[in-house]
């Protein structure tokens, strides 16, 4: 899909009815489109072309592009400074925000400032525990939780005014999302929590790893039951695992990761395990993407971003769709007259 | 203390029920504690509130209770401090990501609340927490609030 009215970097699109956001992904679900998003594994370094760099490998083949935001409780390039870099040529950023390091004056004014660069999408967390990461001395924060962080941003763009009630002259244009993970106790709970997440403001969702498409049914079919699924667009997470020594290891220490047994012998069986683990990938796209009530798919591929080009091209999803990327249309264009 | 946390839980039903008739107490004693003034009320009251809401919930004293809504599972236990629900970090066993050796308070508020009459208020969305009442008596504010709001019904004219 091409839409006539492309951004210029730093030019927001028109909203259109019932949408909250100025952003092409908004657009893409909406339209009932198959959305694809991923993430990008922000640098250990100040140069903005480590950013650049990574971001090019996903060029048209993902509509958004999530900025973790100390993902792990590891220190990195921050998610705005990240998302800064980002809109400025042009890309559409995910802000995530996690409360686990900033109150909620300094996330007020980040909502504020990213909507100000052309941050469209923002992705409420509440984080991984500081004891998850690489500095188990910090002080965690948690002012607030990803809930009432969601609330907060619904307030500042709905109602125009801080938590303190200070009006703001300006409201953020911004298509809010969270994180839920259906794989991790109390699973009879979780589409609840999602109500939860959804009443106070969540726009679309994007999972922990999902392996398991028998549990991600059951929480998707909760979801229907409480009338949610035309106010909540949801993105499984689907990432490729290298190796069953990597996947063992995930299980036994990444909290809330669930890997079904068969994807572990799978990938021990195989010749070529890296193979393997992007052909069970492409396979859990293909699946999803038959699975009602699911509007799109979120590619974790840590430290196998380079397969995500393929993942897409062979899961099929997107159809004759080129998501836009800096150049695109020029690119297109040059193609064009070659042939 | 863990395993009377733990017990709280499981009875919770038993404690919403003594909590009623506690807040109805209170509810009556307001005219009182107005006459004697909320403030000087406000040191020994929440010292009793946090030796016997410690020893049942591990209170963590945060000045705005939700007990009612968790299940009887004090939330600020939680390592993230979460007011609405677990985390995606729980292990498959229901312990807690952070401190593995605790069950997670939200697997235990869920449960508590399944027992409750009231327990569907796990679905409300709790706002951010207020820190300027961390330490204050959760009890008095109650007394003092719904006491105001019952006077000001009655002041309205019929």
């Amino acid at each position: 899909m091409i839409f006539e009215d492309e951004p210029v970097p730093g030019y927001p699109l028109p909203i259109l009815p019932g949408h909250t956001s100025p952003g092409r992904f908004e657009r893409v679900l909406r339209s009932g489109a198959f959305a694809v998003t991923t993430e990008l594994a922000p640098p250990d370094s100040a140069d903005p072309e480590d950013v650049y760099k990574r971001a090019r490998i996903f060029d048209g083949y993902v509509d958004a592009i999530n900025a973790t935001d100390g993902s792990g409780a590891n220190c990195h390039m921050s998610s705005i400074a990240v998302c800064a870099l980002l809109t400025r040529v042009g890309y559409a950023p995910i802000m995530q925000i996690s409360c686990r390091d900033r109150n909620r004056i300094a996330i007020q004014g980040d909502i504020l400032g990213g909507a100000a660069m052309g941050v469209c999408n923002m992705l409420c967390l509440t984080g991984d525990g500081v004891q998850a990461g690489d500095h188990p001395q910090a002080k965690p924060v948690f002012d607030l939780d990803a809930v009432s962080l969601l609330a907060l941003g619904k307030t500042l763009r709905d109602e125009h005014h801080f938590q303190s009630g200070r009006k703001i002259t300006f409201a953020p244009r911004v298509f809010f999302g969270a994180a839920e993970n259906p794989f991790a106790e109390p699973l009879a709970w979780r589409p609840q929590r999602l109500a939860k997440k959804v009443e106070a403001g969540a726009q679309f969702i994007q999972t922990q790893y999902c392996f398991d498409l028998e549990r991600l049914e059951l929480f998707v079919r909760g979801v229907e039951e409480l009338g949610l699924l035309d106010k909540v667009f949801i993105l499984p997470g689907v990432g490729p695992l290298p190796s069953a020594k990597t996947a063992e290891w995930m299980r036994r220490n990444v909290p809330g990761v669930h890997v079904p047994d068969t994807v572990i012998r799978r990938l021990a069986g195989a010749e070529r395990p890296k193979q393997e683990g992007v052909a069970i990938a492409v396979e859990l796209v293909q699946q999803l993407r038959e699975m009602r009530g699911v509007a799109g798919v979120h590619l974790m591929a840590f430290k196998m971003e380079e397969f995500v080009p393929e993942i897409v091209q062979r899961a099929g999803v997107l159809g004759p769709r080129i998501p836009w990327y800096p150049d695109r249309d020029k690119r297109l264009a040059e193609k064009k007259a070659t042939a | 203390m863990y395993a009377v946390r733990l017990w709280s839980v499981r009875h919770a039903r038993l404690l919403e029920r003594l909590y009623q008739i506690f807040e109805d107490v209170c509810l009556r004693l307001h005219p009182l504690a107005r006459a004697v003034g909320y403030e000087r009320l406000e040191r020994p009251v929440a010292a009793v509130e946090r030796r016997l809401k410690g020893l049942m919930f591990d209170c963590q004293m945060c000045g705005q209770c939700v007990l009612s809504s968790t299940g009887m599972s004090c939330p600020m236990n939680c390592p993230k401090g979460l007011r609405n629900g677990p985390c995606g970090g729980v292990r498959d066993d229901g312990h807690c990501e952070v401190k593995p050796e605790m069950i997670c308070v939200w697997v235990l508020a869920w449960k508590g609340s399944n027992q409750m009459r009231n327990g569907a208020a796990i679905r409300n969305v709790q706002l951010a927490v207020d820190h300027r009442l961390e330490g204050r008596s959760a009890w008095l504010a109650v007394m003092r609030e719904k006491g105001a709001a019952a006077d000001n019904t009655r002041r309205r004219p019929a």
